[in-house]
């Protein structure tokens, strides 16, 4: 088959320089992203490595660029990266299981539900801003709080993480469950002892990135004020800031110095990021089960 | 006769009513996201419902200046929604043909050992948090466009449209790529039968048989892009003109709503319900795409799976 393909190449001169300026085209498709990586990855590590250093990661912001740092951001960054493991992933991986080994699929609420999930993970970030800024902080009172951002971040990740986590699930396969019930097992014993730890691996890799997108979201914690200045350690009831809002602050800074110590931040922000992805990936090179 | 006794008695004897617990439970937590649902159309919908109260629905659609901030207040939404429109437009000129190319690479060309290292490698770019690439167009890529001789403003929609669009490619080539993958190799087998070659292949067989992925990955990278916020509050301003141009600035839906939530609004305020009548323009446009989606994807679904 190949070999009549290469007779007709080799008898058409045209064809084969079409062919060759159409694979000219496709590799060009897949370099240009690297090349815009690749640029701003040198161009943020030459302006900003200079002013990674202690007074980055140990004070706080000031109005004077030389003494300014990320203290509070970086510990706000932390702590809702805690607050969203203790609230999110039980509940996404809750939905996730329901989805996987309860829902009828025939069932129109089901169906529903699984839209609704796809829907809700392609809504704006800014949307859930509103969502947080008209419920959380204006609604319940609770104020422009740490727990509001963590909440929000929380909801906007739900369905990256349950999409995750269907597909850890499902990809244990059937016969693992068809022995574990031939031996008497109840459904939640199946899912609890068999299915679960089976689907651990992937089931963490996946929340780990969807962790890692959380941490980087700016818009939603911008709606529901995170855009302050906070000299002092956060804490879950009280005003907050985080890493990311911290970098669109000093960007919009009018000094270049200002724009430097962003790039500083991001350095830091992209370290987190990749640390996180880095334990994602070896996580999963390291634990999974291949059927 | 033992043997059929066997399953009964093992259900009706033991009841295990922890079963139906957890059960519930599991039910409960789908059921946040639907009230998450809920909660956004009822937080977009109060607010905004008040806001046509005092301003006529017609005069905000069709109007042409947008100051809702000044007296006398304008509320015609054009200016934000062909700031949207214009960044978006930049956004799908980068991320729809070189999606498509990577699409086509990785699913026709690539050989399984130089996909599985590129796939990943690709979708480091979606990682990257979208504050970082509104910094960079803002201070490298603008730049880099006037030291080229272009007569670009600082804010400017093109640039915070060039570089969403870069960041887009990823979005565009993984769903893209599904839909070439779910195309049976008949087909293919077919076609070079036929004394195709493999240019041919993928233009006139398997990129019109996964067109409805295909599409559903642009309307996706839309709707990414009307959303976004970051890049265009950084680097595309915050004045809302109706131009086209895409060398002045000009300001978004997001870049709007994002701008104004930043300063301490008083809750009634005409410029609190402001923001929540433009995010309820906002969710409704992506609404509409996301469905559209997918609706498409289902589509090719439905034919080859």
């Amino acid at each position: 088959m190949s070999d009549v393909a290469v007779t007709l190449r080799e008898r058409r001169p045209r064809g084969r320089l079409l062919g060759r300026a159409f694979l000219a085209y496709l590799l060009l498709s897949v370099a240009v992203g690297f090349v815009l990586l690749g640029w701003l990855l040198v161009d943020v590590f030459q302006r900003g490595l200079g002013w990674v250093d202690a007074t980055l990661f140990f004070d706080p912001p000031s109005a004077d660029p030389q003494i300014a740092g990320a203290r509070p951001a970086i510990l706000g960054t932390l702590y809702l990266m805690g607050l969203l493991i203790t609230f999110t992933v039980p509940v996404g991986v809750g939905t996730a299981i329901y989805l996987e080994e309860y829902a009828r699929k025939d069932r129109w609420y089901n169906r529903l539900l699984e839209i609704n999930i796809q829907n809700l993970a392609a809504v704006p970030s800014i949307v859930y801003g509103i969502l947080g800024l008209a419920f959380l902080v204006r609604g319940l009172g609770l104020g422009e709080v740490l727990l509001a951002g963590a909440l929000i971040l929380g909801l906007l990740v739900l369905p990256t993480i349950v999409i995750a986590g269907r597909e850890a699930i499902r990809a244990v396969p059937g016969s693992i469950r068809d022995g574990a019930y031939a031996l008497g097992a109840t459904q939640w014993q199946v899912v609890s002892r068999q299915v679960l730890p089976a689907a651990a691996p992937g089931v963490a890799t996946g929340t780990i990135l969807a962790l890692s997108r959380a941490i980087g979201e700016t818009a939603p914690l911008l709606m529901i004020g995170a855009l302050t200045y906070v000299p002092f350690d956060p804490e879950i009831f009280g005003a907050f800031t985080a890493l990311p809002v911290q970098i669109y602050n000093w960007t919009r800074q009018p000094q270049e110095d200002f724009k430097l110590l962003a790039a500083g931040a991001i350095i830091v922000l992209l370290v987190l990021l990749l640390l996180m992805n880095a334990f994602a990936i070896w996580l999963r090179n390291r634990y999974q089960k291949r059927w | 006769m033992e043997t059929t006794k066997v399953e009964p008695v093992l259900t009706s004897r033991r009841r295990h009513w922890g079963e139906g617990v957890v059960k519930g439970a599991l039910a409960l937590c789908a059921l946040v996201s639907v009230a998450t649902t809920v909660g956004i159309v009822a937080a977009l919908l109060e607010p905004s419902i008040e806001f046509f109260r005092s301003v006529n629905v017609l005069d905000y659609l069709t109007g042409t200046e947008w100051a809702p901030l000044f007296e006398p207040a304008h509320f015609g939404v054009a200016p934000l929604v062909v700031g949207t429109f214009s960044v978006t437009f930049w956004a799908l000129a980068v991320s729809a043909p070189f999606g498509l190319g990577a699409a086509i690479f990785l699913s026709e060309y690539a050989s399984p050992r130089v996909r599985k290292v590129l796939k990943p490698a690709l979708e480091l770019l979606a990682g990257i948090p979208t504050v970082v690439f509104g910094y960079f167009a803002l201070t490298a890529f603008t730049p880099f466009l006037r030291s080229l001789g272009l007569e670009v403003e600082i804010f400017n929609a093109f640039s915070a449209g060039v570089v969403m669009g870069v960041m887009l490619i990823p979005t565009v080539a993984s769903l893209s790529e599904d839909a070439m993958t779910a195309v049976p190799q008949t087909l293919r087998d077919g076609a070079y039968a036929l004394g195709s070659n493999k240019l041919k292949v993928s233009v006139r067989i398997v990129v019109p048989a996964a067109v409805s992925g295909i599409i559903a990955s642009y309307v996706l990278a839309v709707s990414r892009a009307i959303g976004e916020t970051m890049i265009v509050l950084l680097a595309a301003g915050q004045l809302a003109q109706t131009t086209l141009n895409p060398f002045k600035a000009v300001e978004t839906l997001t870049a709007f709503i994002a701008a104004t939530a930043q300063g301490d609004v008083p809750t009634g305020s005409v410029e609190y319900k402001t923001i929540f009548a433009v995010a309820l323009t906002l969710f409704v446009m992506t609404f509409v795409m996301n469905m559209l989606s997918i609706r498409l994807v289902r589509k090719y679904r439905e034919v080859y799976e």
